[in-house]
């Protein structure tokens, strides 16, 4: 068999394991997603349409939700690969599909990134103005040059060794460590850059004191530590009970713990930062004044969402923390929704929107996203969950449904 | 096709032959929908194809500078049903442009704001403002939290209040084109901070860096009426924007670098606008930095402007 028919072959077969044989529930879930991808598009051509005239983003803050989703998923990418550490460390059983699972949750927040990024834009047809070669890149002065460079790489790293991983395991021949682990190691440190260089975006900007601090990288990954492995310890729960998955219950709550320290650190994080604000006093702390309260005797449309998130955090915060509530299933799941929430909160409206309110003359504007921005952020939301889906489905379908002469046995045996 | 049973109550199916099958419909959406994507609603034409495949600006050659340059001038010619001009004049030599504008002169007036709107180009509706100006009290002094940019009173100045006209300073140590991922702004040899509208992506990444407020985004598709266009044009400064670019203040590039003031000098009525060559020891812009009380917005951001208030009175 030719090296390209058995790639069409593999193609075929995964496609075919993607759609068949779920159950109702599944596809209902798959419906839901392409409702959201399908209204989005709609909304996405008015934007096109009319201009970015149709967000609510205007001068005064010209990032909003759209780049908000940008950084909070871009932690998710990053702590979905970072889990490898101390599935490494602690020695959890089903390392590889521990990896492998990570590396496919990363693959699909990346691509949700570039297409939050992309929607941004706007002139989205020039995207091509950043491509190395034919483009005309900034470099090396421009940070966002640099995180277009790393988030495409991370992307390219990512989605080999998954689909290596997975592409062998289909034909059930052992991989080739030598060409997986160098990989994965090298995707660790790309996984700290990817968000390191993203909050250097922000952090750089002297023209905008609520981000020019140099605990924002420090911040960036102490909470991605929190909200990527989140979405991981449901998933696994998920996988778990419906297919032959098999993680230990020490291996979920030795998660939670870790998390429980990284929320801890972030909210340190974030104290140091509130103390040097209100006890400085200086005409930086309007933004903070914006985020918590208001200005000029108006209240802020982002008060209520900021105690939210700071109160969800506090909760699960202790919810990990208390070796109890953290081996107890239910409020372990709650934990993990609660610093979801938190987290999303956090970047997706705590971080952008006060840096630019009051803007840098001093005016304030207050954003609050268009229905547009709402229903383009669903349609993006979609295509990166119905990607991980039918990723999750196919690497479910290959690593524990299919006789294990054929699969598993044989991708076992070289890993051991 | 398979013959599809009718209800009664429904239309009957359309025969393939003079109508469209579900699948055609569906090619032929997705074709529309392509065919919107890449022109601006009406035709698929050369003109968006040309600006799609035009070049950076410093990366244009002699003769494909000449080719664009009358390119643009034949569009916008009939465009604007006038001759229009494009030019792209270059820096002299031994010029460095400075601006110095007089905080106790200034009443507010909002003249410069609306003539630079006139000269530059820019967008009626919706509204585009280079300049901004800020209406602070003369008590609390130069303190922008305290700021206000929509006074709106019948006679300008208000009592207690002064005013402070700000626009792109055109620093010597710029954070905008510092950040800009495809180098579609720079600092061009006489200190002016220029934008190639022609390559832009619309990022907003300068925006966000300029510590001043100071640079526009086309969030809508900006439109002057044929009759109030200045024909007059410079590549890097007032010709046409598109949507999703960004512009900004350029010290009226199509007049400062043919030895004319800037628009915004010239139309002040207490002549608190002062521009000239920083280069030239006998320059006015010279005389007012060395004997004046000079005052730098945001001194500490060490952006170097070269706009500089001062207190002439």
């Amino acid at each position: 068999m030719t090296v390209l028919r058995k790639f069409g072959n593999f193609v075929t077969g995964t496609g075919r394991m993607a759609f068949l044989g779920g159950n109702k529930l599944y596809y209902a879930w798959l419906t839901f997603l392409a409702v959201c991808i399908v209204q989005a598009l709609f909304a996405y051509a008015h934007q096109y349409d009319r201009g970015l005239i149709s967000t609510s983003m205007r001068d005064s803050v010209s990032w909003g939700f759209y780049i908000g989703n940008f950084t909070f998923l871009v932690g998710v990418a990053a702590a979905a690969v970072l889990l490898v550490v101390p599935a490494y460390v602690y020695d959890w059983k089903p390392i590889k599909e521990v990896v492998l699972f990570g590396e496919l949750l990363a693959v699909a927040a990346i691509v949700m990134c570039l297409l939050f990024v992309l929607v941004d834009m706007g002139r989205p047809d020039r995207f091509w103005h950043l491509i190395p070669g034919i483009g005309h890149m900034n470099l090396p002065s421009s940070v966002m040059a640099w995180d277009s460079i790393v988030l495409n790489i991370y992307l390219a790293v990512n989605l080999t060794v998954a689909s290596y991983l997975v592409y062998c395991a289909y034909y059930g021949i052992p991989y080739n460590k030598k060409f997986v682990v160098p990989l994965v190691i090298f995707s660790i440190p790309m996984a700290v850059s990817i968000h390191t260089v993203t909050a250097f975006l922000y952090n750089g900007m002297a023209s905008r004191p609520y981000w020019n601090s140099a605990i924002l990288a420090p911040r960036f990954i102490a909470s991605a530590f929190c909200s990527g492995p989140a979405l991981l310890l449901i998933l696994f729960q998920i996988l778990r009970k419906v297919s032959a998955f098999e993680i230990k219950d020490e291996a979920i709550h030795k998660v939670a713990e870790l998390m429980a320290y990284a929320m801890g650190f972030n909210l340190f994080l974030f104290g140091a930062e509130v103390f040097k604000e209100y006890y400085s006093n200086t005409h930086h702390l309007v933004h903070y004044q914006y985020l918590f309260a208001g200005l000029h005797g108006t209240a802020s449309p982002i008060a209520l969402y900021a105690w939210m998130s700071l109160a969800f955090a506090v909760i699960s915060f202790f919810l990990f923390l208390i070796p109890k509530t953290r081996r107890n299933f239910v409020t372990m799941n709650i934990g993990c929704v609660l610093i979801y929430a938190s987290v999303y909160i956090e970047k997706g409206i705590a971080l952008i929107i006060p840096g630019f309110t009051p803007d840098q003359l001093g005016q304030v504007y207050a954003y609050v996203p268009s229905a547009t921005e709402l229903r383009v952020a669903a349609g993006v939301f979609g295509v990166g969950f119905l990607l991980f889906t039918l990723m999750v489905k196919v690497s479910v379908s290959i690593l524990f449904e299919r006789p294990p002469a054929a699969g598993l046995a044989a991708g076992q045996a070289a890993h051991a | 096709m398979r013959e599809l049973p009718t209800l009664p109550a429904m239309p009957a199916p359309a025969a393939p032959a003079e109508g469209y099958t579900r699948r055609e419909a569906l090619v032929m959406g997705l074709f529309a929908l392509a065919a919107a994507a890449t022109t601006t609603g009406c035709a698929v034409d050369k003109l968006a194809l040309d600006d799609f495949v035009a070049k950076h600006f410093k990366d244009l050659s002699p003769a494909e500078l000449q080719d664009r340059l009358a390119q643009l001038e034949q569009r916008y010619t009939e465009q604007y049903g006038k001759q229009v001009t494009v030019s792209a004049t270059p820096a002299q030599e031994g010029v460095l442009f400075g601006y110095a504008l007089d905080l106790s002169r200034c009443i507010g007036c909002r003249k410069c704001v609306y003539g630079c709107v006139e000269e530059n180009n820019q967008s009626r509706d919706p509204q585009t403002h280079w300049i901004t100006v800020l209406e602070m009290d003369k008590e609390d002094g130069v303190n922008l939290q305290n700021a206000n940019a929509y006074y709106d009173h019948e006679t300008v100045p208000a009592p207690g209040k002064f005013y402070m006209p700000v626009a792109c300073q055109h620093c010597e140590n710029p954070p905008c084109t510092k950040v800009c991922p495809v180098a579609a702004t720079w600092k061009e040899p006489d200190g002016i901070v220029v934008i190639d509208y022609d390559w832009c992506i619309g990022c907003r990444c300068c925006i966000s860096a300029c510590p001043y407020g100071a640079r526009r985004f086309n969030w809508g598709t900006p439109s002057v009426p044929k009759d109030e266009f200045n024909p007059v044009t410079e590549y890097l400064g007032n010709r046409p924007r598109q949507r999703g670019v960004v512009e900004k203040c350029s010290f009226c590039i199509q007049r400062v670098r043919k030895g004319l003031y800037p628009k915004c000098v010239e139309v002040c009525p207490v002549g608190a606008r002062k521009f000239g060559n920083l280069l030239d020891p006998e320059s006015e812009i010279r005389y007012i930095i060395e004997n004046k009380r000079v005052y730098i917005l945001k001194e500490e951001l060490n952006t170097q402007p070269k706009f500089f208030y001062y207190y002439g009175l």
